[in-house]
């Protein structure tokens, strides 16, 4: 997995929930994903094409959930997790974190096009392999724990695909 | 949410009419809490670029509040189709992904302006305030954050 693929989600994440909820987050360390990922709760997922193949599920636990929906709305929490602020605020968080870290992987002459983000359900999800492994980041947020679990691969021949179209 | 200084139209010396576009829920209630604390109206607000068009000409709103990536017509191209339409319309790229290209083709097809989500709101308000100001239609009443324009007499 390359890192510096990566190093932008953790930088979006970081900056995003800092801003959103107003407090600090603490990165934790990182850890590999081998297996079939297993949600830790309420989850949105994000997946992207183009030179940078992949998908982030964006995983937060129901306390945490209803922590954040509440917090960001500047209302009391939902008491479940399944109420629709929960869903619609994981989204757009999601969506933030994501748009964020590709701006910067775009500047830096990546291209992709990212899917809206979905409402994860499955108590599985993809499947990691050889070539699309599975980073899993923590952030200790004031509202609670969030995941990233980020699963992605550098698409070579697509990148190769297309240099030679831009300098013709 | 902090308050601003109450943005209001010179001529007719009433609160700015905003629309806002955006596929979430979510975001679309946040703005419009910053478009209440910035002394504005929602004339309206639209899920997709279709819908925002179709609401523009129904409210003819002061500035437009603009997300990029939506399902059936993206901002971007909302914009071109409302801009020619509208020559003098006021719209402001609201959007996660801020990239140049991104940025440069939302110029050059005629918004005025971008703002990176997450949005703060004291950022989108000096936004707003440029982009009315610019035209001359914008007069900021009460004291405070906000620079105060001259009041018509």
């Amino acid at each position: 997995m390359r890192m510096d693929l990566i190093q932008p989600f953790v930088s979006a994440a970081d900056s995003v929930l800092g801003q959103l909820l107003e407090g600090p987050t603490v990165v934790g360390n990182p850890s590999m994903e081998e297996e079939t990922y297993r949600r830790k709760g309420v989850a949105a997922l994000i997946g992207f094409q183009g030179d940078i193949e992949g998908r982030i599920i964006f995983d937060l636990e129901p306390r945490t959930a209803c922590s954040i929906a509440g917090r960001l709305a500047g209302s009391e929490p939902p008491e479940t997790a399944d109420d629709s602020l929960v869903a619609e605020t994981l989204c757009e968080l999601a969506n933030m974190i994501i748009g964020n870290a590709v701006t910067l992987l775009n500047d830096r002459g990546f291209h992709f096009r990212v899917q809206p983000p979905e409402v994860h359900t499955d108590p599985e999800g993809m499947k990691s392999s050889y070539d699309t492994e599975a980073v899993v980041m923590s952030f200790d947020t004031p509202a609670g724990c969030v995941y990233l679990n980020i699963a992605m691969r550098y698409n070579r021949r697509r990148k190769a695909e297309r240099e030679p179209a831009l300098s013709a | 949410m902090e308050q601003f200084t109450a943005l209001s139209v010179s001529k007719e010396n009433r609160p700015v009419r905003y629309l806002v576009v955006d596929d979430s829920v979510f975001a679309r209630r946040n703005l419009a809490r910053m478009v209440e604390s910035f002394g504005g109206v929602m004339a309206g607000e639209a899920g997709d670029g279709f819908t925002a068009i179709t609401e523009y000409n129904r409210t003819l709103p002061d500035i437009v509040l603009m997300d990029i990536t939506m399902p059936q017509m993206e901002g971007i191209e909302a914009v071109e189709r409302i801009v020619r339409q509208h020559p003098d319309a006021r719209i402001v790229m609201v959007s996660s992904v801020g990239y140049q290209e991104n940025i440069l083709a939302a110029l050059q097809k005629g918004a005025r302006h971008f703002v990176q989500k997450p949005v703060r709101p004291d950022v989108l308000y000096e936004i707003v305030r440029y982009v009315l100001n610019d035209d001359g239609v914008l007069v900021g009443s009460g004291a405070g954050g906000g620079q105060k324009q001259g009041v018509p007499s």
